[in-house]
């Protein structure tokens, strides 16, 4: 038998995320496989309560401290780290978020054990932990071994369902006494919530997602014409929020909003993980890209590899030249 | 104030890659190596703060294809020092990579005490471990990640940061300094640089170049990469083919079947 799995139980402003829950499933098979126990790590403040819901960890690990209210890697690094190097320990599943991101890198930096990024699988072969990872903005899949314990795993969402990592029952819960550096270097100050009155891109059913492949920002006009054809709204990619030619509100994804329109066209989106991370819910996508290898085409439940800023007048004057003139806004 | 950025090369992701007949690694022949994204930001935000508080920038990268054009650029866009660290180890690695920059960053005259280390928040190969917060362990110096605004205060003892959260929230954190930031987008896109600039920042400017030193950590792998595949090789999209107008004809059929037009 190997040593426990562990999951960080990501839980930022009072709720666990999702990832939490697939992390779980995931920890599950493998503490299921290797014939050890899965525990989830919970750290924060005033979240005893929050505990019941990992009830497909044998136990949870509850690290309380009101200086680990908010999710500080450094901080979060300060209490794992001579836990990690107390129990023995296998693997420790992190989520790959923008709460937790930089834990996982930071702590196997500081014990010098094994990490491994972008994890979308994972299993024990032959008593040596392997992973399936997704790199290179997606385009790419490795196959990767761990030499040594604990491994680190960054988890991706999508690992598993997060309904297999949810129970009703109410697992076994252990008070770990932690005492953090009470003059932390990094310190938390506020949160600035998003600037309201745009519209809600989380309502609506018809979205028209643009990605850098529309090259510069007066081509979203032709994204705006086709939206406005199809009574939709246009969202984007990191990549053309950070240029400037969508505001922060009509980002989709990882640091931007998780959408789950009936329709999402992926117009010149290469489909890096962080991007689909937000969309993949969507009930039709829609993806137009030059690049046949492009990994949105995976997301994509249609495809066209083709030239956006060509394809663009066309597909709006055919969805104009369909629809009732009254309909056309 | 002085800042250090650390600049990493990494494949151009919408190019074509091909794996290497090994079946473990890409196949370099060919393939187009750029400027890891966040580390544009990275850059860019430095010279946002130099331009707000004066100091200087300087830039360090590991040795690798095309390293000198980025170099080169970044001294044009306005970075006062460039650095290039010759015969480190080669690969996937950003652990070994982490480890090399550290050691010059805490060896190499005049790079320490440095205030900020901006480095960009994630590349796409950082298959094991991200290098801000490997470079701030190995220095022991705090580190803030995802990183979208930054400015220092007057004395220059403390810095103030944005992080982004999920949903569009911002979380704004108070840093000391010296501190290692993960840069996920700077304040500005980064700015244009013309190629003639590029070129004249070649006659005026000179890289410094300097031998990586020995691995401190020198250690058996910690992972092993065991097979590499393309992802989309058997795309799940249904791929419609045709002129635009013929395509757009089936869309327009897609769409109304699902009722959507
Ligand atoms: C911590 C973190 C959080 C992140 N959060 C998010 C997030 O919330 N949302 C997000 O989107 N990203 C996020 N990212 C960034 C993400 O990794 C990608 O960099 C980003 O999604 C890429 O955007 P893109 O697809 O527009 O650009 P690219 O990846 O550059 O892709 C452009 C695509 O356009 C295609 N193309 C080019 N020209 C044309 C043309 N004429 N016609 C058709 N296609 C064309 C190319 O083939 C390419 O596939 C995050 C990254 C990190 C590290």
């Amino acid at each position: 038998m190997t040593g426990n799995i562990w999951v960080l139980a990501e839980q930022w402003r009072g709720r666990i995320s999702e990832i939490t829950y697939e992390g779980l499933a995931l920890g599950r098979e493998l503490a299921d496989q290797s014939g050890a126990r899965l525990e989830a790590v919970l750290v924060g403040h005033n979240v005893r309560a929050l505990a019941d819901t990992l009830g497909r960890a044998d136990s949870v690990l509850c690290l309380d401290h009101p200086l680990l209210a908010e999710p500080v890697a450094s901080v979060y690094v300060d209490v794992l780290a001579p836990l990690l190097a107390e129990r023995k320990l296998a693997a420790f599943l992190i989520p790959l978020t923008n709460v937790s991101l930089g834990i996982g890198s930071w702590l196997a930096g500081q014990l010098r054990v094994p990490a491994v990024n972008f994890c979308k699988d994972a299993r024990f072969v032959d008593g040596r932990l392997q992973a399936r990872c997704v790199l290179y903005g997606g385009k790419i899949e490795a196959e990767v071994a761990v030499c040594g314990e604990p491994a680190i795993l960054g988890i991706w969402p999508g690992a598993r369902p997060p309904e297999k990592g949810r129970s009703a029952q109410p697992p076994a819960i252990e008070q770990v006494t932690v005492f953090p550096d009470q003059t932390p270097s990094v310190r938390f100050r506020r949160y600035v919530e998003p600037a309201r009155g745009d519209t809600d891109l989380r309502q609506q059913e018809i979205l028209v997602g643009v990605g850098r492949g529309i090259r510069n920002k007066e081509n979203m006009a032709l994204a705006e014409n086709l939206a406005g054809v199809l009574g939709g709204v246009v969202c984007g990619s990191r990549s053309v929020v950070d240029q400037g030619w969508l505001p922060l509100s009509r980002r989709v994804g990882k640091s931007g909003l998780t959408v789950k329109p009936k329709l999402y066209f992926a117009l010149g989106i290469s489909g890096a993980p962080e991007h689909v991370q937000g969309m993949r819910k969507s009930g039709c996508v829609i993806a137009v890209n030059t690049d046949p290898q492009a990994p949105i085409f995976d997301v994509a439940h249609y495809g066209i590899v083709g030239d956006v800023i060509e394809l663009l007048p066309a597909l709006t004057r055919a969805i104009r030249a369909r629809k009732p003139p009254a309909d056309d806004a | 104030m002085k800042i250090l950025v650390v600049l990493k090369m990494a494949p151009d992701v919408v190019e074509e890659l091909d794996i290497a007949p090994s079946g473990t690694a890409l196949d370099p022949r060919g393939q187009r190596m750029v400027v890891s994204e966040s580390d544009e930001h990275a850059l860019e935000e430095a010279l946002i703060l130099k331009e707000r508080h004066g100091g200087k920038v300087t830039v360090l990268a590991l040795d690798a294809p095309d390293v000198d054009e980025v170099l080169f650029a970044a001294l044009a866009k306005g970075a006062d020092r460039a650095i290039k660290i010759k015969g480190a180890a080669k690969g996937l690695a950003t652990s070994v990579a982490a480890d090399t920059l550290a050691q010059v960053i805490g060896s190499e005259l005049g790079l320490t005490p440095a205030d900020l280390i901006l480095c960009g928040v994630q590349a796409v190969d950082d298959l094991d471990g991200l290098i801000a917060p490997l470079i701030a362990c190995q220095l022991g110096l705090p580190f803030l990640g995802i990183v979208t605004g930054l400015w220092v205060d007057a004395p220059g003892s403390r810095a103030f940061a944005i992080k982004e959260y999920p949903g569009g929230v911002r979380g704004e954190f108070e840093v000391a300094i010296p501190a290692v930031f993960g840069i996920q987008a700077a304040e500005r896109p980064p700015r244009y640089i013309p190629v003639a600039k590029v070129r004249a920042a070649m006659k005026s400017h000179a890289i410094e170049c300097i031998p990586a030193p020995l691995p401190v950590n020198a250690v058996t792998p910690l992972i092993q990469v065991l097979a590499m595949r393309k992802a989309t090789l058997a795309p799940r999209a249904e791929i419609l083919e045709g002129s635009p107008d013929g395509v757009s004809a089936r869309v327009c059929e897609i769409l109304a079947g699902r009722d959507l037009i």
